[in-house]
């Protein structure tokens, strides 16, 4: 017998399925407009992510989690600003000429 | 029974403290790598140059057997370091295993995909869309087969010195690594799979 039921890799396996399936069916059968479709499924990646770093990777534990934890919020908030950036410089005209 | 009360074997020494933070930080600077492939494949993802399209070219099924496969690959590892903080060798080095073969079954399906859209009349040169694709799919899959190997080299260092502080310390810093793999693959296939085919 086990000594401990690993819950959180199956709680966040389970969540990670059932959010897979559930993006897919909302992009593919449902009748949202694009861009809601995208926000939607685009907030359910970002939930998946969090749980994946927090039930998967123990971001949240070790005596260095409070680092961890700015370097990882720090990292994202660069990704952010990398991703959201480049798209509003280069789709809104500014770069056209 | 120690590995619930006291602290894991992973960071049982200052050396592996630092360690483990060192490779978050890397980590730290992998999303930043790959936000700027993203953002690459967001500005180009409708330049098709006249070939194919991402509606011409995707198929949900292989899609969602690649997603599978990594995810669960992204699972068994977790139950990997599960086992491995019980002090469960041998259950530890199933687990991993089996992560493996998932890996290795992503790749498969991922190369195969790839050859299905250069047939398709997709490769880098086609488009700017086709450069953008292939790059950002291309290092993901680097990183998994790097990873691969990563993790055949730790099994053998765990066969031939068991569970010590250091082959534990290696294995979670493997795990933490192939976990981000998975990461990334989330947003692959929320918007550039998923976004291509609405």
């Amino acid at each position: 017998m086990k000594k401990q039921f690993p819950l959180n890799h199956v709680v966040g396996f389970i969540l990670s399925v059932v959010l897979t399936i559930f993006a897919v069916f909302i992009a593919l059968e449902t009748d949202f407009t694009t861009t809601i479709k995208l926000w939607i499924i685009g907030a359910f990646a970002i939930f998946q992510a969090f749980v994946q770093l927090i039930m998967f990777m123990h971001m949240t534990e070790g005596k260095a989690k409070v680092a961890n934890i700015i370097n990882i919020s720090y990292s994202i908030f660069l990704a952010v600003v990398i991703v959201a950036g480049s798209i509003w410089i280069l789709t809104t005209g500014h770069a056209a000429h | 029974m120690a590995s619930q009360t006291s602290t894991p074997l992973e960071y049982s020494t200052k050396q592996n403290e630092m360690n483990i933070l060192g490779f978050w930080i890397f980590l730290g600077a992998e999303i930043v790598l790959f936000s700027t492939l993203f953002a690459t494949y967001f500005v180009l993802e409708q330049s098709h140059a006249g070939g194919p399209t991402q509606g011409d070219l995707f198929i949900l099924k292989d899609v969602l057997i690649e997603t599978f496969l990594l995810l669960t690959s992204s699972f068994t590892m977790g139950l990997a370091i599960h086992q491995m903080r019980d002090n469960n060798k041998s259950a530890m080095l199933v687990w991993t295993i089996l992560t493996l073969l998932l890996g290795l079954g992503f790749l498969y399906f991922e190369i195969n995909e790839f050859i299905h859209y250069v047939h398709e009349g997709l490769t880098m040169q086609t488009s700017a869309f086709g450069s953008a694709f292939f790059t950002l799919l291309g290092t993901h899959g680097l990183h998994v087969s790097l990873g691969i190997g990563w993790v055949v080299l730790l099994i053998i260092q765990v066969l031939r010195r068991g569970i010590t502080a250091v082959t534990a310390r290696k294995f979670f810093i493997v795990s933490l690594y192939w976990h981000f793999l998975d990461v990334v693959w989330i947003f692959i296939f929320t918007f550039v799979y998923l976004k291509g085919m609405m």
